[in-house]
This record gives structure tokens, C-alpha cells and sequence, in this order.
């Protein structure tokens, strides 16, 4: 065909001059995606459930990407994947890119322009430990105990290991991962001491003055790991703690919506460098992932079902189709046979889930100060700027902005982007009845009796 | 050989009872003992299973495992479906583009679903075999060279030593690291992962064949060598018409114990590495802890050795075929 050359190449030209035009004439309208082949990592939890949905009911495709998705071993592989460019974008531990930003750990310029999920964590303890914890937890008429269960049932249990010289190990999933200040959190308010982190020492097991010690474990070994007697307890995403309950080795005792009601969870992540190379690319993947999380909170719920029996397809989550529906669908099952109502266990679009609010970065970064793991005092615009850095509603709300152009979703499903100011009215709703207001993270770090606090250092 | 020797004895001048006899001894020794055998182990593994209690249920029997067979199979017809549906909703939309925007080049990009349990045999079993011939097209030169020069075989010898016995999951970090850092392509021809496995399954099949061809070559009949001297034959000539057709018993016990290598170092690498192939498949099922992994890993099992033993079996067909000494196989 070598005789079409030339004639290619002015069709060619020809081409171009027209599609600047039209490109002129639409610049409203979102362009076609610069990359088109991508490949999402993530971890076994069920709150990656917006990529399998997003991938299976076909939103990707609709916005022209071709994505494959890929299980990663751990946390910081999926990390890895993300800075190195073998994986375009992955489910990410909210703390993740912030961590990476700092250069806390690996250092990298990692944003997030959608937020995936609320809730969804749940703290789980061995049987052994649950008889122990079992007399000092006031039961209800049914004999039942009361929720929720509260660190204060579990410290004469940590002290009685301390005094016998027994160091009480538990498990969580990653240094940054919200399970990691989630069971701090719990720990910490009821008077068990968690440990500091002193990074500027080269301390980075974060077990200073710690009365249980806290080490790392990928999410899908916790079950084997604990069944091994290796740690006592872990905080980690489902199916993880209804597995437990499952095989019958442990007990979950709290869920972090009843440490933190409405917690922000995980995250997408894709590198700085990728949302500056492909605008188009990052906002229609956005769009994709913000249709699936609406599609799986869609009349109440009633997606669930469906969404769960993908999420047991042995290339997702893989786990029993029961043992995923007893958290996605509405219920939990603390103890073998109490099953409780908790509806909004794992949120993925209702009360804004969806939009990266700069005040659930900045939580985690009140946290990380709080352990140790940012060792010196920072002023609160330190933090709104590196909260600024690493969420990007911007992003986000280009998105939602032409989905509601095109009539895929309305209005009213979204924050009102023209006052939106990416601050949430100060939060409530914690365990420890301790109000976070996101624009004075010095003030609510201040407010801790245990953990670091102004003008502390290591 | 062993249906030879029945026809043999049926052809000769036994008397019929004898011959009769002859043949039924022969069927016993290679059909019915390794059937029995079969049985023995079947039973064996059901009531094994039946009094092995995981957190993940029972350890599967045979039943199960042949069950997981079955889903397996039909997972992979699913998925072939939905393959094809995913190539016409992608014509259809590059038409589309096409239609709006006529600059566009349309292009067909690979499926993107999940590998099926078929999909990581077919995988596992293109990576070995690339690492393999890699393996041999360094190792047998090498090897030659190694077995011609006494100088040569004290340099290199100590390096080799050193190198045969280290594990495949050692060289893993530095693969994956090497290999990340200089395969840097936009578009690249193959995956990452499976350079990494293939570069691995070499690195570790290697050392069996230098051993063995250099120890072929240098053992080769003195008068084998005089006749070369004798004819004045040029270097290459020397190797051609005499090293390598002496040395090819030795050259193909190598290869086949190589190959034996490549396949459990890949399985391994795979696993470890989380690369496509039937290690990341059993990897995975043991993440997911259904109530079906346990089965689905010993189905994985059983095909892993399965392929195994075929592997083995097709060099030992070779490596007949080329021999001339027929002996050196029995080795």
C-alpha cells in the first residue's frame, strides 16, 4: 500500500485542520481519552467494588478505556505499581497518597481524584481473647452483649499480658492504612497505649511506649495469621473479619462505623504526573468509577446482591458469596450467630462518599502527627496545603459536572459544587464523643489525652 | 518395548498355555498393578480427606477436586463469551468514533478480562519453554566451549559452582528490579512479568546443561579426537562432525533435567511474583479462601504435575530419537 503514502499523508493534514476546528467549536465537550489501555491494581477487600462494577457493567467501555484489573500481593506493592507505571491507577488506602506525598515511606506525587467507599473496617479478636474481654462487657436483657464494645473491656487483658512479661501483639494492614489509626483510635480511648512512631530516629515500627505492639499483615493472611496465634487481634477491611466468624477462629467485637460513624475508607490513586499527561484519561476513569458507586448504592441497596456475586468471582475478591453478602448487604455477624442491622456498613455513594472532601486528608494527617509519624509540629496551613495537593475535587467535579450535562445523573446526587469549600461541618460522631472540625487539625490534635500533641517531640 | 515383547512372545513357538499365560502376566504387570495402585491412592486420599479438618472446610477429595474440574471448564466457556461480545462492542464503538471523528485509527486492543485456569496453563507453559530454549542457546555453546578448553573449564568452573545451587526466588527481587529498569518501552512487545519469569527460569536451567555438555565434550573417545587431528579438520568442522554428535547423549540428560528445573523454578517465580501463569492461579485461591480453593489448588496440582511428567516424557522421546546411545536415556 506503499503508493497511498503521500495521498495518506494529505487526507492526513487535512484531518488535522478539521478536528482542531471542531475541538475550537466544543471546547466544553470532555475529548476523547488520551490513553486508552489501562491496567487498575487492587487489593482483595470488597470496597474495591466500584472498579469490578465500574469494569463489569461496562462504565469503563463507555468512556472508551480498556482497562484490566489486577489482584496486588500487598499494599506496598500496589504502591509500587503506581509509582513505577506498571499500573496506571489502584484502590488505595486514603493514607496511602497522602504518606506518598509527604514522603513518609515511599515518596511520590500521588493524588486522588475520586474517594471510594465509607466504613467497611472491623476490629476482630481471637476466641481466646473474646472469653477473656467477655466478663467485663455489660450484657444487654437477651444476654447479648451491648455495642459498641468499647478498648476499656479489653485493657485488663492487655495488662494482665504486660504483667506476665507477654508482649500482646496485634495485626493491621499497612503504617498509613486508616485500620492502622482505626485501631489506634479504639485503642487509645480506652486507655490502651498503641505506641509512637519516631521516623527522625529511623523508629518507623511505631511500638515506642506501645502497651500492644501493632505490625503489619497483608489483608487475606489476617484470618491465617491469627489462627496461628501470631497476633491476637487485626483491624482490616471484609470479607476479612466475617471470614473469621466463618471458620470459627475469632470474634469481630467493633466495626469503624461505630468508632467513626461515616469514616472515609479508601481511595483512587493515580500519579500527579498521570492526571497532568492525560486530563481526558483521568476525568472519564472518574466518571466511570462515580456511575458504579452510585450504581451500588442505587434504590436502597438493592444492587447488592448482584455486586456481591461479582465480588466472589475468584479474579476479584473470591471469597464465599455468603461471607462477602454478610457485611455488603446490610447485616454484620459479630459473634457466630449475632447478626445485626448495620445498614450503612459499607457506603459507596450515599452522604457524598464519592467526593474527596480535603477534611478526611487532613484527619489523617492529624493522625499521623498524633502517632508520631510526622515528628514535628506543623501549622493548620501546612496541613489544608497538603491536603490540597493530594485531593483533587477539581478533578471529581469536572466529572460530575459533565455526567450531569449529559443527563446521566442529576444535580441533587452531588455536593453543591458552586459553595462546596471541601470542609464537611465538624464531625461528631466518634467513639470518644471527641468533635473533629478539619479547618483546626492543631486544635482537635490537642484534644487527645494520649497521643502526641503541640509542640511535642519524640 | 513392552507391547514388543508381548507380540514377541506371541509370534514365537510357545505352546498355547504358556503363550496365553505369558500374555496375561504382561497385562497384569502394565495394566491392572498400576490401576490397583490408582485405587490404592484414590482410597487412600478420600479417607485422608475425610479426617482433615481446615478452617476452610475439608481438605477436598477426589470428588471434589474432579468437581472443581468441571467449573473450572465452564468458567473458561463463560469467559470466551463474554470475549466475544467485548471484540464486537469494540468494533462497534471504533466505527462509532470513526463516524465522529474520521482522523481516528482504529485499533483492536486484547481482551481485557480475567486468564481462565486454561488461559495460565497456556501461559505457564510459553514462558517455560522460552526460558528453556534461552537457556539452552547460552548453555550448550558455552558448555562446548567449556569442555574443549581445559583454561576455559578452571575459569568458569568456580563461578558456575557458585551459581548452580542458588534458588530462583533469590534472583527474583533482582530480575524484577533489572528487568523493570531497562525494558522501558510505550509499547511493549511482551509484559514485564513474563520477561521476569522467562529471565528467571534461565537463570536457573541454566547451570544442569553447561554441566553436562561440558563434561559430554571433554569425555569424548581420545581416538575420536585423533581421527580429527589425523583428518586436519578446521575448528568448527572439528566440533561439527565430532563434539557434537559424541557429545548428544550427554547434551540431551542436561536438557532434560533443565527442563525438569525450569518447570518447578517457574511455578514457583510465578507464585511469588504474582505473574500470570498457574503459580499466581494457586497463589490466588489460597488468598481468596473460598470453600472451593483448597480443591481448585490440588486440581492445579494435579495438572501441574501432570504437565510435569509429559514435559519429561517429550525430552526422553528426543533426546531417543537423536541418541546414539540408546542407554544414556535409562540414565
Amino acid at each position: 500500500m506503499n503508493w497511498l503514502k503521500p495521498f495518506k499523508k494529505v487526507v492526513a493534514a487535512g484531518v488535522i485542520g478539521v478536528s482542531a476546528v471542531v475541538t475550537f467549536a466544543h471546547a466544553e465537550e470532555l475529548g476523547y481519552p488520551e490513553k486508552e489501555e489501562l491496567k487498575f491494581g487492587f487489593i482483595k477487600l470488597t470496597d474495591m467494588a466500584p472498579i469490578a462494577i465500574a469494569y463489569e457493567n461496562g462504565y469503563f467501555e463507555d468512556e472508551g478505556l480498556y482497562v484490566t484489573i489486577e489482584a496486588q500481593a500487598n499494599w506496598k506493592v500496589l504502591l509500587n505499581g503506581v509509582i513505577d507505571g506498571t499500573l496506571d491507577g489502584a484502590h488505595m488506602l486514603a493514607g496511602q497518597p497522602i504518606a506518598a506525598t509527604m514522603g513518609f515511606g515511599t515518596s511520590a506525587h500521588i493524588i486522588t481524584p475520586f474517594s471510594m467507599d465509607l466504613n467497611g473496617n472491623g476490629i476482630t479478636v481471637s476466641n481466646d481473647i473474646w472469653e477473656q474481654m467477655k466478663p467485663n462487657i455489660p450484657k444487654m436483657a437477651d444476654g447479648r452483649p451491648v455495642h459498641p464494645i468499647k478498648a476499656d473491656a479489653l485493657k485488663p487483658v492487655v495488662e494482665k499480658y504486660k504483667a506476665d512479661g507477654k508482649p500482646f501483639n496485634m495485626g493491621m494492614v499497612f503504617p498509613v492504612s486508616t485500620h492502622n489509626y482505626e485501631l489506634r483510635y479504639w485503642l487509645a480511648a480506652g486507655g490502651i497505649h498503641p505506641g509512637f512512631y519516631a521516623p527522625h530516629k529511623g523508629d518507623t515500627s511505631g511500638q515506642i511506649n506501645a502497651d500492644a505492639l501493632l505490625s503489619v499483615t497483608p489483608p487475606p493472611q489476617m484470618p491465617a495469621t491469627l489462627e496461628a496465634g501470631t497476633i491476637y487481634g487485626y483491624c482490616v477491611g471484609e470479607p476479612w473479619n466475617q471470614q473469621a466468624v466463618f471458620k470459627g477462629i475469632g470474634v469481630p467485637v467493633i466495626t469503624d462505623y461505630e468508632i467513626w460513624k461515616d469514616n472515609p475508607e479508601k481511595v483512587f490513586g493515580i500519579t500527579a504526573e498521570f492526571a497532568e499527561k492525560y486530563p481526558n484519561t483521568t476525568i472519564r476513569l472518574t466518571r466511570a468509577l462515580i456511575r458504579a458507586a452510585k450504581w451500588l448504592d442505587e434504590n436502597d441497596n438493592a444492587n447488592r446482591p448482584a455486586a456481591v456475586k461479582i465480588l466472589s468471582q475468584p479474579n476479584y475478591v473470591g471469597a464465599d458469596y455468603e461471607v462477602i453478602a454478610n457485611s455488603m448487604t446490610g447485616t454484620f455477624e459479630y459473634e457466630k450467630g449475632d447478626k445485626r442491622e448495620v445498614p450503612d456498613f459499607n457506603v459507596f455513594f450515599r452522604y457524598n462518599a464519592t467526593y474527596p472532601y480535603y477534611s478526611d486528608a487532613i484527619w489523617y494527617l492529624t493522625q499521623m502527627r498524633r502517632w508520631g509519624q510526622i515528628s514535628d509540629d506543623k501549622s493548620d496551613d501546612w496541613y489544608k496545603e497538603l491536603a490540597a495537593k493530594v485531593y483533587r475535587p477539581d478533578i471529581y467535579t469536572k466529572a460530575a459536572k459533565s455526567l450531569i450535562a449529559e443527563g446521566l445523573m442529576s444535580a441533587s446526587e452531588f455536593p453543591d459544587f458552586a459553595s462546596e469549600d471541601g470542609y464537611r461541618a465538624p464531625q461528631t460522631h466518634f467513639i470518644d464523643n471527641i468533635v473533629y472540625d478539619g479547618t483546626k487539625p492543631n486544635d482537635y490534635i490537642n484534644k487527645f489525652t494520649i497521643g502526641l500533641k503541640a509542640g511535642d517531640k519524640l | 518395548m513392552a507391547t514388543t515383547s508381548i507380540i514377541n512372545k506371541l509370534s514365537n513357538n510357545y505352546p498355547v498355555a504358556e503363550k496365553v499365560k505369558g500374555v496375561f502376566t504382561e497385562l497384569t504387570r502394565l495394566v491392572v498393578v498400576p490401576l490397583i495402585g490408582l485405587l490404592v491412592f484414590l482410597l487412600l486420599w478420600a479417607a485422608a480427606a475425610q479426617n482433615i479438618d481446615t478452617s476452610l472446610g475439608k481438605f477436598p477429595g477426589p470428588a471434589a477436586v474432579l468437581e472443581q474440574f468441571g467449573s473450572l471448564y465452564d468458567e473458561h466457556r463463560r469467559e470466551r463469551v463474554k470475549e466475544e461480545a467485548f471484540y464486537e462492542r469494540q468494533h462497534q464503538r471504533n466505527a462509532d468514533r470513526v463516524a465522529k471523528d474520521p482522523g481516528y485509527q482504529p485499533k483492536i486492543r486484547a481482551y481485557t478480562g480475567k486468564e481462565t485456569f486454561l488461559d495460565q496453563i497456556g501461559t505457564s507453559l510459553v514462558t517455560v519453554m522460552s526460558g528453556f530454549l534461552l537457556a539452552a542457546a547460552v548453555a550448550i555453546p558455552l558448555g562446548i566451549a567449556i569442555g574443549l578448553s581445559k583454561t576455559l573449564n578452571s575459569a568458569v568452573n568456580p563461578i558456575i559452582q557458585v551459581f548452580k545451587p542458588v534458588s530462583p526466588l533469590a534472583w527474583l527481587p533482582l530480575v524484577t528490579m533489572v528487568v523493570s529498569a531497562l525494558y522501558v518501552s510505550d509499547d511493549p512487545m511482551v509484559s514485564k512479568a513474563y520477561l521476569v519469569s522467562m529471565i528467571t527460569v534461565t537463570l536457573c536451567c541454566l547451570w544442569p546443561m553447561v554441566i553436562n555438555t561440558s563434561v559430554g565434550v571433554a569425555s569424548i573417545d581420545s581416538d575420536l579426537v585423533n581421527v580429527s587431528k589425523v583428518l586436519r579438520l578446521r575448528a568448527l568442522t572439528h566440533v561439527r562432525k565430532i563434539v557434537l554428535p559424541a557429545s548428544v547423549p550427554m547434551i540431551f540428560t542436561g536438557m532434560r533435567l533443565s527442563l525438569g528445573i525450569a518447570w518447578m523454578v517457574l511455578i514457583a517465580a510465578e507464585m511469588l511474583a504474582q505473574n500470570p501463569g498457574l503459580g499466581k492461579f494457586v497463589w490466588d485461591e489460597f488468598q481468596n479462601g473460598s470453600s472451593n480453593s483448597l480443591a481448585r489448588i490440588m486440581a492445579a496440582i494435579l495438572v501441574i504435575g501432570f504437565i510435569g511428567f509429559l514435559l519429561d516424557r517429550g525430552m526422553l522421546q528426543i533426546q531417543r530419537l537423536v541418541s546414539w546411545d540408546k542407554t544414556s536415556a535409562d540414565r
